[in-house]
């Protein structure tokens, strides 16, 4: 099992008092699989996957990635699962603007000591970046910045791929390229997936899905 | 891990290069002012320590005469009774125009006058240094002096000129006859160097006649450095202002590297780098940054500092009579200090930003730009502090008063202005806006807050700068119209002339008083007192000395009764280092007036002076020289008597002085003697002007999202660079507006407090409004240098980058 989440529950504060945005939720992931989440906003899509990267705490409950316990983990050692277990692809992409497109790529592998430049060139090849690689971001279009956020995920071989609203900042046809590449990536590298999305869309794609309302999965 | 993460902190600098520059030259120009006042002050420090070592040499236990009234006679009777002496006579003399200490000396018994060669000599033998001892007793005798002192001298003195490094500058040696010729006083004698080892017994003592004492070494004079630390401490104030203002610069630049940064930080800890790697890495890029521009600062601060240095000489030589060596070298203690200062300094700077970013959650958006009520808080939470700060200052001022408290107060006065003045200027600014009609305007005016937490840095520095322009300025100025004055009414004679000897001084006397022209002789005896040394000068009662000597305190008749013999008139100087007011008595050997009937200024002088009648002087002091008088005459008869005094005496015309040209010669002295000072104020300036454009110019991209939407709305791209300039102008306007009063704060304190305990002589505070517009002005201007690049790219802006605003808010 490469994640496991088993009764956690969060509550933020809102208004003076703690209001429960996550509550007794539980999912199971396999390596391999990929599991779409769906739901309003504000719902708590994104905050269970930042609990989920050991990104953000949780009041209960326990999640598991590949088999450690984040409950039990400090700063470090979270720091640690992130570089070494988990990566996110985010919305806003968030590929570092100082660097050209071959070392974004190339980052999360080097921090996580699994440098491959043949799997680094691969991914390039396969997500069309190859023309790309001495550009930096403000030389790229919305879709190809993303496109070097999935190779940078993909590249140090996570057993767990977060995505938020991957193709959230992206046309419908640039959208459904990427996401189409990502999952044949996933796919091939045995990686589990957690994709956030508002698309009906994009889950109906995935393996599994599963839509959080009130707090609670359903 | 650490590799590739540091590399990606680093690739922040590739794409922000002007940035880096920023940086590295703000750092270095707080270090190369702070390193070049170290420089001076380390190498001054160790000319007195030089000149200290050495005079201890003659400084041992002796025996003095406490009135100073020891003689040849004295010498031989002692030694006759088995004393085992050497005889010193020390005195200042004038050679080649020059005004130089002089230590005679009994070559034969005396300590070593050199432990190396002099330059006449280079290869140092026994038979060298017999030749040597030779060329220094044999007529017309001889003096050693430090190389920088004998440059000078050279083949314009009676006595043969040897150059030695081994003496310290400022000084002469020579054998004891000799020096007694050059002094004119062959009986007298200052000390008797005790050669034995052990101290005296009591029985020796005792039998010691009546106005001869022993006194035990290193305890008579008074050390350079204790004299000048005063000054020092002054110039250290002013690198340390240096370096705080260039050190706004960093933190403005640290601050904004961050800001940008965060995005990126959040992505590196989001790809599992530990929050204590990224701040460790942080630690180590300022680090870096900081050793390379403490590098670029040394060798700044090293050219600084050598072209300072002859104007320091001059100061120290001028206010204090103190000499040092005018070659600067690079010295462990201030490169090492200059370094510990940069990285102390860019620390400083960054604290605030690693500690936000330390508190900054994982998930904090990336632009935190404080926005509104946010920064108005933070405003105001500065200005507690500065009210923390100025009450603490406050407090220290009363608990330490003189020198120490006076900076403290200086300092906590000016750092907490700098504190307030965002938090002012946000409400002029918000006043602007509120009374602004037009649209625009009110934009301009709502902008130029907005603004404010990215200029606030540099605002202050300017407005530290400008204060202390307007403050020093100030006392400068106030100094100088004092000095202007005093010398217009103790220079009132027209001509001054000096005579060759003392018999041709009585000839020139009374060949001009047939001529019916009042003569002033200037005539005055030295005495070496246990507090320093006093000048006494005779006067005859003269109309010219009741009208314009300038008094500050004085009994009724003063004038009468010194003419009377009743009393003593002293500078204000000797008054303060003795805490004497007008009708104490001031001690002096037995015979002189000791009544002090008034107290005059005297600036410049670093020693005490006092003016009693000529009768009294001549009592006192028969063999006073009588070579230098005052005329008065009609300024039209100058050139005419000239002609005729050269004539009939056979003088040389540079003894004979138009009042004209010493007041310009004195004029040039003092204006050499602040020259220092004004190279510091307009480095200060310049460093923040820089610090203004720096903040302009990376402040830009930050300014689109602010522009971008009023150009959408029909405002053109040459009103809104317009705009930009005025905004600047506006800014430094005010801030320059309210840097007036913290300057004349600080100009106060300086003449008041700083001026009293560091000279001894207080000064009254003058205004001076058109320099003040004067320095407005020149804010005006570089607040304008500094938008003319930012507003030059806002006019030249393309289209697109401005509509990439709107779609990066997407």
């Amino acid at each position: 099992m490469v994640l496991s989440v088993t009764d956690v529950t969060k509550t933020i504060p809102q208004s003076g008092l703690d209001r429960p945005i996550l509550d007794r939720v539980s999912l199971q992931l396999q390596a391999g699989q990929s599991l779409a989440l769906t739901g309003e906003s504000g719902s708590g899509k994104s905050t269970l996957l930042h609990l989920v990267g050991a990104l953000d705490g949780f009041d209960s409950g326990e999640i598991e990635v590949d088999g450690t316990s984040l409950s039990s983990l400090d700063e470090p050692a979270r720091a640690l699962l992130r570089r070494s277990s988990v990566s996110v692809i985010f919305q806003q992409f968030n590929i570092i603007p100082s660097l050209d497109v071959s070392a974004n790529i190339s980052l999360h592998a080097k921090l996580a000591n699994r440098h491959d430049p043949a799997w680094e060139a691969q991914l390039a090849q396969r997500l069309g970046l190859e023309p790309l690689l001495s550009r930096y971001p403000e030389q790229l279009s919305g879709g190809q910045q993303q496109r070097v956020a999935i190779a940078r995920s993909l590249a140090m071989r996570p057993k767990l791929l977060l995505a938020d609203e991957p193709t959230g900042n992206l046309d419908e046809a640039t959208g459904d390229a990427v996401l189409g590449l990502m999952l044949e990536l996933v796919q091939e590298s045995q990686t589990a997936l957690f994709l956030v999305t508002h698309s009906p869309t994009i889950a109906a794609s995935l393996n599994r899905r599963l839509h959080l309302s009130n707090g609670g999965l359903t | 891990m650490i590799g590739p993460a540091l590399f990606t902190l680093l690739s922040h600098w590739r794409q922000h290069r002007f940035q880096l520059a920023a940086l590295v030259i703000g750092l270095a120009l707080a270090t190369a002012l702070w390193m070049a006042v170290q420089a001076i002050n380390t190498q001054a420090k160790a000319s007195y320590a030089e000149a200290e070592g050495y005079l201890q040499r003659f400084d041992q236990d002796a025996l003095t005469a406490p009135q100073d009234n020891l003689t040849v006679t004295d010498y031989v009777g002692l030694k006759r009774s088995g004393w085992p002496l050497s005889p010193v006579l020390e005195g200042r003399i004038r050679l080649g125009g020059h005004n130089i200490d002089i230590i005679g000396i009994d070559l034969l018994s005396a300590p070593p006058i050199t432990s190396t060669s002099t330059s006449t000599s280079p290869q140092s033998s026994e038979s060298d240094q017999g030749a040597f001892l030779i060329s220094l007793l044999r007529a017309p005798g001889g003096l050693i002096l430090h190389p920088q002192s004998a440059a000078p001298l050279s083949e314009r003195t009676e006595v043969e000129i040897h150059a030695s490094t081994d003496v310290p500058p400022g000084l002469a040696i020579g054998d004891i006859a000799t020096v007694s010729r050059l002094l004119a006083e062959p009986h007298r004698l200052t000390r008797l160097i005790y050669l034995a080892p052990n101290a005296p017994s009591a029985r020796a003592l005792a039998a010691l006649p009546s106005h001869i004492t022993f006194t035990p070494g290193n305890s008579s004079r008074i050390a350079p450095g204790t004299l000048t630390q005063s000054f020092h401490l002054n110039l250290t104030a002013f690198g340390f202002l240096s370096f705080v203002v260039g050190l706004f610069i960093v933190q403005g630049t640290i601050g904004l590297a961050m800001e940008q940064r965060r995005g990126l930080f959040r992505t590196l800890r989001c790809l599992g780098v530990p929050i204590r790697h990224l701040i460790l890495l942080l630690l180590i890029e300022t680090a870096a940054l900081a050793f390379a521009a403490a590098a670029i600062g040394l060798i700044l601060g090293y050219f600084i500092a050598a072209a300072l240095l002859p104007g320091v000489a001059v100061t120290l030589s001028g206010l204090y009579g103190v000499e040092i060596d005018n070659g600067l070298a690079l010295r462990s203690s201030w490169i090492l200090s200059g370094f510990a200062m940069t990285l102390l300094g860019a620390s400083i700077a960054s604290a605030f930003a690693f500690y936000s970013l330390w508190k900054l959650p994982i998930l904090q958006a990336a632009s935190t730009q404080a926005r509104g009520q946010r920064i108005l808080k933070n405003f105001a939470t500065w200005a507690q502090v500065a009210a923390f700060i100025f009450v603490t200052g406050c407090l220290a001022y009363l608990a330490l008063s003189g020198l120490a408290g006076g900076f403290v107060l200086l300092g906590s006065v000016m750092l907490s202005a700098a504190l307030l003045l965002p938090l002012c200027l946000w409400h002029l600014l918000l006043a602007g806006q509120r009374k602004a009609s037009s649209p625009l305007a009110q934009w301009l005016w709502s902008d130029a807050r907005a603004q404010l937490p990215g200029l606030s840095l540099s605002l202050m520095a300017l407005m530290l700068a400008l204060a202390t322009n307007i403050g020093v300025g100030t006392m400068v100025s106030s100094f100088r119209l004092t000095f202007d004055g005093w010398l217009d009414q103790r220079l009132s004679s027209e001509l001054y002339v000096t005579a060759r000897d003392d018999a041709q001084g009585t000839q020139l006397q009374q060949w001009l008083e047939e001529k019916g022209i009042r003569v002033l002789p200037i005539r005055f005896d030295v005495l070496q007192q246990r507090s320093g040394q006093i000048t006494i000068y005779g006067v005859r009662d003269d109309a010219t000395y009741r009208d314009n000597w300038p008094m500050l305190d004085a009994l009724p008749r003063a004038w009468d009764r010194l003419s009377d013999g009743q009393g003593i008139l002293i500078s204000e100087q000797l008054a303060r280092r003795q805490g004497l007011e007008a009708g104490d008595t001031i001690a002096l050997p037995p015979g002189w007036p000791n009544k002090i009937l008034g107290i005059y200024a005297d600036y410049g002088n670093p020693h005490g002076q006092a003016i009693v009648s000529m009768a009294a002087l001549l009592r006192n002091a028969p063999d006073a020289t009588n070579q230098r008088f005052g005329l008065r005459l009609d300024a039209s008869e100058t050139p005419a008597l000239i002609k005729e005094i050269q004539e009939e005496f056979d003088l040389e015309r540079e003894n004979i002085t138009e009042q004209e040209k010493i007041k310009a010669a004195s004029r040039r002295i003092f204006n050499q003697t602040f020259r220092v000072t004004d190279s510091l104020k307009l480095l200060t300036l310049g460093v923040a002007s820089f610090a203004m454009f720096i903040s302009l110019v990376t402040l830009w991209s930050q300014r689109l999202p602010q522009l971008g939407p009023v150009w959408a709305m029909g405002v053109s791209r040459k009103t809104l660079a317009l705009i930009d300039i005025l905004r600047s102008l506006l800014m430094a306007g005010l801030t320059a507006l309210l840097a007036l009063p913290l300057g004349l704060f600080l100009s106060w304190t300086l003449l008041v407090v700083i001026n009293t305990e560091a000279f001894g002589w207080r000064l009254p505070l003058y205004l001076f409004p058109l320099d003040w517009l004067w320095l407005v002005l020149l804010s005006l201007l570089a607040a304008l240098l500094a938008a003319l690049l930012p507003a030059w790219r806002l006019f030249h802006l393309h289209p697109s980058e401005l509509l990439k605003v709107f779609s990066s808010e997407r």
